[in-house]
């Protein structure tokens, strides 16, 4: 089977690759690109591990094809914290917010998207948007305590910054 | 040791620092299981039984290796033979011998060079299966008539004339059971049954191996424990252990299920096969629900006697668990003794059976045995509570166990917490909240035992007066700072000057798994022991120089110090500066303790639910949860925290959703987790948390493990909510709103 040249953003940075055409975007940034903080608990689109943006929707990297990210912006867990830690990312280590963190990146990719949309949710809009990312060690108190904690700071910066 | 060793008053030990491993769990750095890879490295991908029960009359994989890149295929004819006991159970999981033994049963694996080919590979090859009868339910597979699945499994225990599906027997007691029953005021006898749940771990199981054709090889692996892989391992391939060296991942969860193989040996087979060729392998989830460690399934009956003030007098329960296709692991060994743990009751009886059946080799699920048993247990303790009008934590206090007491599996308790649970939970503003309408409360308690276990850690001291740890326990959900804060305390420097690293087999001697909530006890205690070792020659650098006795000598805050005005004048030497003289001074500075670790401390908590229900639906919704558990002493509370909202967070999901699905066709009708759900986030509330510390004397800090016990309350009292809220009683988990709705619909008659 031929394969499909692919050019694409991965957090700011230009990247081609060969994609087969089954091959999923969670695949090709896995094993093409070595962009292994995106992580695989299901490749069914339940778990929400594999969560990435794409043109800034978010989106499970399992359920998409590499091919389909062609000439599209793809934003990671890689790309997330720039010269210092997201507020997200320091939030979540200060309030003990992951345990194996296996579904730390999904979540984190997944929480900033919301707070990018919503800055201020209430912790049930925070539940159900995190409803997609499958967390079985936290019983996730600890992770709405740190997205709204975070929410808070950026809400300050933003103030700050107007 | 004496309870007044345990130090109190501490710099470090019950701060909230960040963890170590923090910064790469945040950014994807962190390497998992499936993250690691080599140069000209293969994927393999396993062929798995469609049948749960088959004999495997011929497996044809000429076209898979006819194709492009295709390098190696492994069936059961390329393992050794001769193998007995365990380790002929775990290479018959590994690779199906003669018989398929359950849906998802491994049959044969191939390596290609890539994934997708690999699998494509997996489709060719031909497997031809004989369909046998087949039995996937606990009490089917005991009934007369119910396929003798493996014959000849009974073991010495197992009494004549019970089914030939019965592998083991296990009875004890104590007390005048009859005479119990006799004095009480009311006697009430149920049946309770819970359905197999899955760890749930969201990493699925990866490994890569690589051996050569001399039989040495190395594996990088997600577990619990390398050791384990490297000894179940090196037995299944029939090669020494110590020419395997296994390198663990960090670890995406494992609750017990990652405490053995189930996989991993067939990359160092394809390997050799590949002409040493290293080969990753990478569950799919389905491939993890099929096949990998769901916990057992259990049908329980339980018969208690109780006065009028809820003095209980006797009970008696007769348990029958079965955990898949291979005997040895169904937690009835642990089952039956967590049964009464949390009571002292003058007469008991305790009866349990394993069965097997065609399912999945069960596994290690936190706390294994100890939530069937505490929904059996627990619920009617309820039941009879709401009988006779008592409160539910009054009759615990009257009947708990407290510090002395004879447990009810023989050993007497020392200082144990439970009690203090029991008051804590009475006194907590959750349990004077006054309920709605469809609303309930549920309590139960919960127990277990703890393990110490194999244990081995080193430690260095740097030439700048830091200190390197090296533990043999991957660090699951922070024991890399807890262990460190307990040697900063005992060495005295900061906590930042101390590095935990988990190191591989060739490092150390042989660790247990972090499993029986043991790695802050028992990797915690070795590194303190270490770090004493370390401190004592530290003292004898610094008596060296100052010429004095190493007696003489105390250690305290970081630094050497004269013990006294008598052991002459002299500054204190800090730990840098003997750090960094060493090399003149006798060389590098180390600590090392190995021990198969003991002074473990019991484990027990006190659970509050309240719940409402949807009369119209049966949906049950959490509104407000409490957990309260000794933790002996909390090392780093948020992490001890975090332990007792994920134990309840899974013990609700047994409780309400979660359940393995059995088909009349004995396949597995929910393998993916839009089917088998365990709880989102939008499924629960915030989990409150209460740790009490009744410090256990066993551990240089008072450490009990505080891993396993929170999900083994949960079961019990949501059903006991449940049933407060509507006045129906679910005796059979989940609690699904069908179920619910229609316990309330018979209600209603």
């Amino acid at each position: 089977m031929s394969k499909i040249h692919v050019t694409t953003t991965v957090n700011g940075d230009p990247v081609e690759f060969l994609a087969d055409p089954r091959e999923t975007l969670l695949d090709a940034l896995r094993n093409q690109l070595d962009l292994t903080g995106t992580k695989e608990g299901c490749g069914t689109g339940d778990c929400g591990a594999c969560s990435v943006t794409v043109d800034g929707t978010l989106v499970c990297s399992c359920l998409m094809l590499a091919a389909e990210a062609n000439g599209k912006r793809v934003e990671t867990i890689e790309g997330m914290a720039k010269e210092a830690l997201h507020p997200l990312q320091r939030k979540f280590i200060e309030h003990a917010a992951l345990q194996c963190g296996f579904c730390t990146p999904g979540i984190l990719v997944a929480a900033k998207a919301l707070l990018e949309r919503n800055p201020d949710p209430t912790d049930t809009e925070v539940r159900y948007w995190l409803a997609g990312n499958l967390c079985r060690c936290t019983g996730y108190d600890k992770i709405i305590r740190a997205v709204q904690d975070a929410a808070a700071e950026m809400r300050q910066e933003h103030r700050g910054a107007a | 040791m004496a309870r007044d060793d345990v130090k109190t008053g501490y710099k470090y030990v019950g701060t909230r620092p960040n963890r170590p491993d923090g910064l790469d769990k945040v950014t994807g750095r962190a390497r998992y299981g499936a993250d690691f890879s080599l140069p000209g490295m293969l994927h393999a991908a396993v062929v798995r039984s469609p049948h749960a029960h088959a004999r495997i009359v011929k497996i044809d994989a000429s076209k898979a290796l006819a194709l492009d890149g295709v390098k190696a295929v492994v069936t059961r004819a390329d393992l050794p033979t001769g193998l007995t006991g365990e380790d002929l159970n775990l290479q018959d999981n590994t690779l199906a011998g003669e018989k398929a033994l359950y849906d998802g049963h491994s049959v044969a694996a191939v390596a290609a060079t890539s994934q997708l080919l690999a699998q494509d590979a997996a489709r060719l090859i031909e497997v031809t299966y004989e369909v046998l009868p087949h039995v996937t339910d606990v009490d089917a597979a005991m009934a007369p008539g119910a396929p003798v699945i493996r014959p000849g499994v009974a073991d010495y225990s197992v009494p004549e004339g019970m089914h030939g599906n019965v592998a083991r027997y296990m009875e004890f007691g104590h007390g005048d059971v009859e005479a119990g029953f006799a004095a009480a005021d009311i006697v009430r006898e149920h049946t309770y049954k819970t359905e197999a749940t899955h760890q749930g771990y969201i990493e699925p199981h990866a490994a890569v191996g690589q051996m050569g054709e001399d039989g040495r090889g190395e594996m990088w692996v997600c577990t619990q424990g390398h050791w384990y892989i490297r000894r179940m391992s090196a037995a299944v391939l029939g090669i020494e252990a110590a020419n395997l060296r296994v390198t663990p991942s960090e670890i995406g969860g494992g609750f017990g299920g990652k405490t053995t193989i189930f996989m991993e040996p067939l990359t160092l087979a394809l390997s050799k096969k590949a002409g040493g060729r290293p080969v990753k392998l990478v569950m799919s989830r389905s491939e993890v629900l099929r096949a990998t460690g769901p916990t057992a399934s259990a049908s329980m009956d339980v018969k208690l006697g109780m006065k009028k003030d809820g003095t209980i007098t006797a009970g008696q329960v007769y348990f029958r668990m079965q955990g898949g296709a291979f005997p040895g692991m169904s937690p009835i060994g642990e089952a039956l003794p967590c049964a009464f743990a949390c009571y002292d009751i003058a007469a008991l009886k305790h009866e349990a059976v394993e069965v097997i059946a065609n399912r999945p080799k069960a596994a290690a699920y936190r706390a294994p045995g100890s939530p069937m048993a505490a929904f059996a247990v627990e619920s009617l303790v309820d039941e009879m509570c709401r009988e006779l009008g008592l409160d539910p934590i009054e009759v615990r206090l009257k009947n708990g166990a407290k510090n002395g007491s004879k447990s009810s599996y023989g050993p007497v308790y020392n200082v144990i917490g439970l009690q203090e649970t029991l008051e804590a939970a009475k006194a907590h503003p959750n349990y004077a909240i006054p309920l709605g309408k469809n609303q309930g409360r549920g309590v139960a308690s919960g127990f277990w035992f703890n393990h110490g276990g194999e244990t081995s850690v080193s430690l260095a001291i740097g030439e700048d007066g830091t200190a390197t740890v090296m533990i043999g326990t991957p660090d699951i959900g922070g024991s890399r700072a807890s262990i460190g804060l307990m040697v900063a305390e005992t060495l005295g420097i900061p906590y930042e000057d101390v590095r935990v690293n988990v190191v591989e087999t060739g490092a150390l001697g042989v660790n247990e798994p972090t499993h029986g909530s043991r790695a802050t006890f028992a990797s915690g205690k070795a590194a303190v022991l270490a770090a004493g070792q370390a401190i004592k020659e530290m003292c004898k650098r610094a008596a060296a120089e100052w010429e004095i006795d190493a007696e003489a000598v105390e250690w305290k805050d970081g630094a050497a110090h004269p013990a006294g005005p008598n052991a002459g004048k002299f500054p204190p030497m800090t730990i840098g500066e003997i750090g960094s003289k060493m090399g003149g001074s006798g060389g590098p500075i180390s600590g090392h303790h190995e021990v198969t670790a003991e002074g473990v401390g019991a484990s027990f908590g006190t659970h509050v639910v309240d719940v409402e229900v949807d009369p119209e639906t049966g949906r049950t919704t959490i509104l407000r949860y409490l957990v309260v558990q000794d933790a002996g002493t909390a090392i780093h509370p948020a992490y001890v925290e975090g332990q007792y909202q994920g134990g309840a967070a899974q013990g609700i999901g047994w409780a309400l959703n979660e359940e393995y699905v059995y088909g009349a066709d004995g396949r597995l009708q929910n393998p993916v987790f839009l089917d088998y759900r365990i709880p989102v986030a939008s499924d629960l509330p915030m989990i409150d948390t209460v740790i009490v510390e009744v410090p256990n004397p066993g551990h240089p800090y008072g450490v009990r493990g505080v891993g396993e016990t929170g999900i083994t309350p949960p079961l019990p009292a949501v059903a006991s909510a449940i049933a407060g809220a509507t006045g129906a009683r679910i005796r059979s988990l989940p609690c699904s709103p069908p179920k619910v709705l229609a316990a309330i619909k018979a209600l209603k008659g």
